[in-house]
């Protein structure tokens, strides 16, 4: 009798094997569960700055998690302790793991020595949004600012994060741009370490 | 121009754009996460993802459609086939399979070995009656509905309540024949 392989079952979901990341779903499976939230959201909150808010809080417990997993399978737990450390592991490893690519530019702010800037061109999750004009400033990058929030805090280096528009020539539609502003001890720490 | 044959799931799967899924699992879970917090009733989030799933299952099946140039499908029996090797396929990039045709061949199961939405996750105590994955019935639910069959759609095995596989049933409770929108004589 051929006997179908059955899937091994785990006592314990902590001995499962950790998959490689390699597994795909489709970009639309994605940008429809996207949208769920977005609109869930929307139905419990009465202003922007609270559906900002809480899509924000969405993306920080997946900031965490994301945290673990590619500390655990792809820096083999080792931390980030420099500042520039942990901007380059959110710049090129967490964007490459979670969008395909590594992000377009990370920039230092010239007005605040604190701030740092990522950008995209095109974020993977605003690429099937268009904001109506009576939601102003609002934008469903919130979502990644709360991912990259919740890399940093879990890595040691507590941080302010919000997404911009910021409109560029030539664009079409306006690039976005993740703002991270360091608390002022992770500064304080930077400088003590040289 | 003759018709374009309907595309197998895989030759879709491979000409859509992709993402990592570990970003969808983690989003999903996020969702989770919000629900229950906010709902804090496990019977209202499983409601709640159930019309979650709807909604996204009647925008879903117009992608399905345009993509996998399928036709009209004969009966139920090749419905549940398309569902289970076509549509999750294309979405959530893993094969269902689909048994226990009942005797009219109105009732079956469609099985999920695999499922993309449920790594890493773990049901605590506080949240045994959660049907985590509730999402993808609704979204059966709804892209049906929108083809003119009327179901019901309910778990029958949850490897997250210690199951082996994903078992979903899908009942076909009445086909609702399309009503033209304008009368004949105006």
């Amino acid at each position: 009798m051929i006997g179908v392989g059955k899937i091994k079952q785990y006592s314990n979901i902590l001995e499962k094997p950790l998959s490689k990341g390699k597994q795909e779903v489709s970009l639309s499976a994605f940008a429809f569960l996207f949208s769920e939230l977005v609109q869930y959201n929307q139905t419990r909150v009465d202003n922007i700055a609270e559906l900002e808010r809480r899509l924000e809080d969405a993306g920080y417990a997946v900031g965490a998690r994301v945290l673990e997993l590619l500390c655990h399978r792809d820096k083999g737990n080792r931390r980030e302790t420099r500042l520039l450390g942990i901007l380059s592991f959110v710049h090129s490893t967490v964007w490459k793991v979670l969008f395909g690519k590594v992000a377009d530019s990370l920039e230092k702010g010239t007005e605040h020595e604190d701030e740092y800037m990522i950008s995209e061109k095109d974020l993977l999750v605003n690429k099937y949004i268009s904001i109506p004009k009576d939601m102003g400033t609002f934008n469903c990058g919130a979502f990644v600012a709360g991912i990259v929030r919740g890399v940093l805090d879990g890595a040691g280096f507590p941080a302010v994060v919000t997404a911009h528009f910021v409109p560029m020539e030539g664009l079409q539609r306006p690039r976005t741009t993740i703002l991270i502003k360091f608390a002022e001890e992770v500064l304080q720490r930077e400088a003590r370490l040289g | 121009m003759p018709p374009a044959a309907p595309r197998s799931g895989d030759a879709i799967f491979a000409s859509v754009e992709r993402v990592n899924a570990e970003l969808f699992t983690l989003t999903y879970g996020a969702i989770v996460r919000q629900l229950l917090t906010d709902l804090e009733e496990v019977e209202e989030v499983n409601k709640q993802l159930d019309q979650m799933g709807y909604n996204i299952g009647i925008r879903l099946i117009d992608e399905f459609l345009a993509k996998s140039n399928v036709s009209r499908c004969v009966d139920f029996k090749e419905t549940a086939e398309m569902i289970a090797k076509v549509g999750f396929k294309m979405f959530l990039g893993v094969t269902a399979s689909v048994m226990n045709w009942d005797a009219d061949g109105t009732c079956c199961s469609i099985v999920l070995e695999d499922n993309p939405l449920v790594d890493f996750v773990e049901l605590p105590d506080t949240c045994q009656g959660l049907y985590y994955c509730n999402i993808l019935s609704g979204v059966i639910r709804g892209a049906l509905e929108m083809v003119a069959m009327k179901t019901e759609v309910t778990w029958i095995r949850d490897m997250l309540r210690g199951d082996d596989a994903y078992e979903l049933q899908v009942k076909l409770l009445k086909q609702v024949p399309e009503e033209y929108p304008y009368k004949d004589d105006e």
